[in-house]
């Protein structure tokens, strides 16, 4: 099925920029009349996805991260977040809700547990050195 | 992003605007610096003020967890609602503190 809008966005992999994709993504998708809620699952999910961007993809460095957004006719919005940052070696062990391989205790491990609660379909790819890409899929139900 | 603390024994932290990976920092650095400094006993998060919240937010509570758990305090959670309470209770977090 062919997008009737889409929309890409690339920008560095600054934690000040979470905010941004988050707000950005809820604007494109503001064309489709979603509900407050629905608004709200999407801005929550893309920002974990763009958080283990910045912080597992790229880790200490800074890299690019790409989001794009795409409108179908029956109102199901698919959006992908890709990094080109070190990749995921165990993708199976990493979605396990509480899985975090952070030594601090102030990471919860409940970033792909709460992109999958959000949104409707949920799928991450990985390679190892080359980066990770997480597409994320929601209908609107509210138009009409 | 700000947090307005109140309390002693008791200290409130009323958070507000939004909390995710960038902005955690600011909430944790100012709630420990208050923390250390006062020994409470317990401790309240409040986020009746808080517009977004990502799991970032439940890092935030888990870290505070520990923390107080070294001296015997208690954390509670208070005024959290609509997506940030599903977030809260999807981790889980219901099961170590109070969740109103």
């Amino acid at each position: 099925m062919k997008a009737i809008n889409e929309m890409k966005l690339t920008f560095e992999s600054r934690s000040a920029n979470e905010g941004f994709a988050r707000v950005a993504v809820s604007a494109f998708v503001a064309q489709l009349d979603p509900t407050v809620e629905e608004i709200s699952d999407i801005k929550t999910a893309v920002s974990e996805a763009v958080t283990n961007s910045i912080v597992h993809g790229y880790k200490d460095q800074i890299g690019r991260v790409y989001i794009s957004a795409r409108i179908y006719a029956d109102s199901v919005v698919r959006l992908t977040i890709r990094d080109t940052g070190c990749g995921i070696e165990d993708v199976q062990k990493a979605v396990e809700p509480l899985y975090t391989t952070c030594e601090t205790g102030e990471r919860a491990g409940m970033g792909f547990a709460v992109m999958e609660a959000f949104t409707d379909k949920m799928r991450v790819r990985s390679t190892p050195g080359k980066g990770t890409t997480v597409y994320l899929e929601k209908r609107i139900r509210s138009k009409g | 992003m700000h947090v307005h603390i109140e309390g002693d024994e008791v200290l409130t932290c009323y958070l507000q605007g939004e909390i995710d990976h960038h902005s955690a920092a600011y909430f944790r650095d100012t709630i420990d610096r208050q923390i250390e400094r006062k020994q409470p006993k317990v401790v309240i998060l409040d986020f009746s003020d808080v517009g977004f919240m990502d799991s970032s937010g439940v890092g935030l509570c888990m870290g505070r967890y520990r923390l107080l758990a070294q001296t015997g305090a208690e954390l509670r959670v208070q005024g959290a609602g609509g997506n940030i309470r599903r977030v809260f209770l999807l981790s889980g977090l219901n099961k170590l503190m109070s969740i109103d």
